[in-house]
């Protein structure tokens, strides 16, 4: 019952939400897929189907609790202090990846229901990586075989050598990082979340499909900023674009609120523009969101803007329908009370990987279940038109990527034609002969 | 001895020829166009659209009922059925379903009729005489295909995220099994002999084969075709002749019908049809297959004796779902 409500805010330390028994699972279930309020802004009511909320009816005759499996997971999210994004649209909520945890848990338990097993959700929450990380491994210690990490990149990596010889796999579900998954890869660790380099090549792909292939790439000054323009570069050059110029946005966020401001940016913009040699695209790179939407419709040249602003890569988009995506959208609005943003989905993803492996196994067992996950035989069905596995070398999951808008998408890459001998979808990314991951299949 | 062969074949095949020419006079093929929120008519024996019925949103599932006097079609953002006449093309009312209603089917008697609410977890159980609900069975998550047993005992309903069959009774209205299959399971039908249901998965990309009795599964079909990814074989419809010697299956983004032999579960033939072939309709002589292709708006026409498309008819934006009426 308790999922139905909300959570407590940032900063009190630890929730727990736990559903005990398959009934109680299954009213819980009911009840969060009826409220009226977000039932309003979709379409015109149904007509009242006969009575299904209270009775678990036709659920699988109950067995004795004693029978059920149950499968704790627990999500470790690391409290930053970022400056606020600069579109109103663009602030993350306070719970920005729980909605998608506590959506895979119902998912999850729906399923779960009828093989006499219950998924549990916990999270952890803290500004402070030590604090985070220890609170992690007390779980894992007390049995907690499934880490989902929200998390910086070096936190991840401490939290994955401070377990390294538990019986507890982390899914990374919170950075783009590519180095987490390359030079410091740990075999412990899962990645759901897209690498900052597929996002990258995905884009480019689209570009070269276009011929847009002269950029003008304008970076950040956060590290972020330059790891996401290195990737745009490395992306460059695999599919042969080229970056006609590159400058600096040395931006000072001050205040990302006041009267007024565009007067100035309609001056500014312009003029950081101009004397560009011949192109074709502006490539922003600012991850924070701080400027780079400054930069659509203000360019000196009539040229489109692609990267962290206009048309930008990402693993799920609110507006998405493809691939049956209706549905999961409606539920994870029902059960929110909002958007499901691409944090909410690559957490989703992780979950599902856990409720997947107990499925298939029909065990609860972590051992069982990571041996599973690790194998070759593993794969998910998340709402991308086709399954996804993980890469044996360095446990990226393979994903299409989408290219949308602000509103919607524009296509989805691997583009046509973008061949690969194993998977297209490892066109994107790290593929195998160029990964530096060393021994994580050790 | 090979000569022999080929002539037989070229003789079954002007036969053939013959008979779609007989067999033309009655049906009427009724195409839902997902996108368009149109039904398109076509003349089975012209194999021309004769008429276009516009309806609610989002037409998905199709159905005849009433002794083929109506056509029901789940109007999925309507969150309702929709009643056609199957001769005057009106309207003739409408049925309550959950959210989100995507395929129904009928008990055998011909009533009631129950539809899987893809956005609700749940199967709804309708009286399409009285027009009322009877009851709502809770299923997995995302409930989709939809499967009869000749004898109207059982239903099997398959949730595409919770990835199993689920065995309802009929009469009391409970899951009695639950079987795991591949992922994102499309389409569960009951072989006509009613001992075995089959059960595409579209992303697994397999044919799951399930002892009706038992509840055991007997075998796993999986694909391969030459110059096609493995990824881009999602299997979704599957149709059975009346025999139940052939079974013909869709196999959505890779453009093509497999026609699978029932008794060695190998395949036979892989037919070109149009992009992302999704649902199957037989004519009710069983001599002609009619497929939707959402992705390249046309329906591909199979002589089901020759195994050869003879036409492709363009239809509305993204055909889903068809049905053919005496």
């Amino acid at each position: 019952m308790t999922i139905a409500v909300g959570w407590p805010s940032a900063g009190t330390g630890r929730s727990r939400v736990t559903a005990r028994l398959l009934l109680a699972m299954v009213a819980t279930g009911l009840m969060i897929s009826a409220p009226q309020s977000s039932r309003a802004e979709e379409a015109p009511a149904p007509p009242a189907p006969a009575t299904p909320a209270t009775e678990p009816a036709a659920a699988p005759e109950s067995a004795p609790a004693g029978d059920v499996q149950t499968v704790p997971i627990l999500l470790v999210r690391e409290l930053r202090d970022k400056p606020p994004p600069l579109s109103l649209l663009d602030v993350p909520p306070p719970d920005d990846g729980v909605g998608g945890a506590k959506l895979a848990v119902a998912d999850n338990n729906t399923t779960g229901k009828f093989l006499k097993q219950n998924f549990t959700l916990d999270v952890v929450q803290d500004a402070k990586p030590e604090v985070l990380v220890a609170a992690a491994v007390k779980r894992v210690e007390e049995g907690v075989g499934f880490l989902i990490a929200d998390l910086e990149p070096k936190t991840l990596l401490m939290l994955a050598d401070a377990i390294k010889d538990k019986n507890a796999i982390i899914f990374n579900a919170g950075t783009p990082d590519d180095s987490v998954r390359e030079e410091q890869c740990r075999p412990n660790v899962k990645h759901t979340a897209p690498s900052r380099t597929m996002l990258a090549d995905a884009l480019a792909q689209y570009m070269a499909w276009k011929r847009w292939s002269r950029w003008f790439l304008v970076v950040g000054p956060t590290d972020e900023d330059k790891a996401y323009a290195e990737a745009l570069r490395r992306a460059a050059k695999r599919f042969g674009l080229k970056i006609v110029e590159e400058r600096t946005f040395a931006y000072d966020p001050g205040s990302r609120r006041s009267d007024g401001g565009f007067e100035q940016i309609q001056q500014q913009i312009p003029q950081f523009t101009q004397k560009v040699p011949e192109y074709d695209v502006t490539a922003v790179a600012d991850e924070g969101q701080l400027f780079s939407e400054y930069f659509p419709y203000r360019t000196w040249d009539a040229r489109p803007v692609i990267g962290t602003a206009g048309l930008y890569a990402a693993s799920w988009h609110p507006a998405i329908e493809l691939w049956g995506g209706t549905q999961f959208q409606n539920r994870f609005k029902r059960m929110n009370g909002r958007l499901m943003r691409p944090l909410d989905y690559d957490i989703w993803e992780a979950v599902r990987v856990v409720g997947e492996a107990a499925t298939r196994k029909k065990s609860a067992d972590p051992k069982e279940l990571i041996s599973y996950i690790k194998s070759p035989e593993f794969e998910l069905a998340a709402f991308k038109g086709q399954k996804l596995t993980f890469r044996s070398w360095n446990g990226q999951l393979r994903q299409p990527i989408l290219l949308v808008t602000g509103k919607a998408h524009v296509t989805v890459s691997p583009q046509p034609g973008f061949l690969h001998q194993v998977s297209e979808l490892d066109t994107l990314g790290y593929d195998k002969p160029e990964s530096k991951c060393k021994g994580y299949d050790k | 001895m090979k000569k022999l062969h080929s002539a037989f074949g070229l003789t079954i095949g002007l036969a053939a020829l013959t008979l779609v020419s007989q067999s033309a006079l009655a049906f009427k093929v009724f195409v839902s166009n997902e996108k368009e929120n149109t039904v398109s008519v076509i003349d089975s024996e012209t194999l021309e659209v004769v008429h276009t019925i516009k309806t609610g949103q989002r037409p998905r599932g199709i159905i005849l009922a009433n002794e083929g006097k109506w056509v029901i079609v789940c109007t999925s953002d309507d969150n309702e059925l929709q009643v056609y006449d199957a001769k005057t093309y009106e309207l003739v009312k409408r049925l309550p379903s959950g959210p989100d209603p995507e395929l129904p089917i009928l008990h055998s008697s011909g009533n009631p009729l129950y539809v899987s609410n893809e956005d609700d977890n749940l199967v709804t159980v309708v009286d399409i005489m009285k027009g009322n609900v009877i009851t709502d069975v809770p299923v997995g998550v995302e409930p989709e295909g939809m499967g009869i047993s000749p004898d109207g005992k059982i239903l099997v309903n398959t949730s595409e995220t919770t990835n199993m069959a689920h065995f309802i009774d009929t009469a009391t209205f409970k899951t009695v099994d639950n079987v795991l299959v591949d992922n994102r399971p499309r389409v569960a039908q009951f072989t006509p002999d009613g001992k075995q249901v089959w059960v595409s998965a579209e992303i697994g990309s397999s044919v799951t084969i399930i002892d009706a009795e038992t509840k055991k599964i007997v075998s796993k079909i999986t694909f391969e075709i030459q110059g096609v990814s493995k990824d881009a074989i999602q299997p979704v419809g599957i149709r059975f002749t009346k025999d139940g010697k052939k079974a013909f299956l869709a196999t959505g983004p890779a453009n093509r019908v497999a026609v699978i032999d029932t008794a060695t579960y190998k395949v036979e033939k892989y037919l070109l049809v149009g992009q992302r072939v999704w649902n199957l309709g037989f004519t009710p002589d069983d001599k002609l297959l009619f497929t939707t292709n959402g992705a390249s708006n046309d329906v591909s026409v199979i002589d089901v004796e020759a195994l050869k498309v003879v036409k492709s008819i363009k239809v509305g934006r993204y055909p889903w779902g068809v049905v053919v009426a005496p």
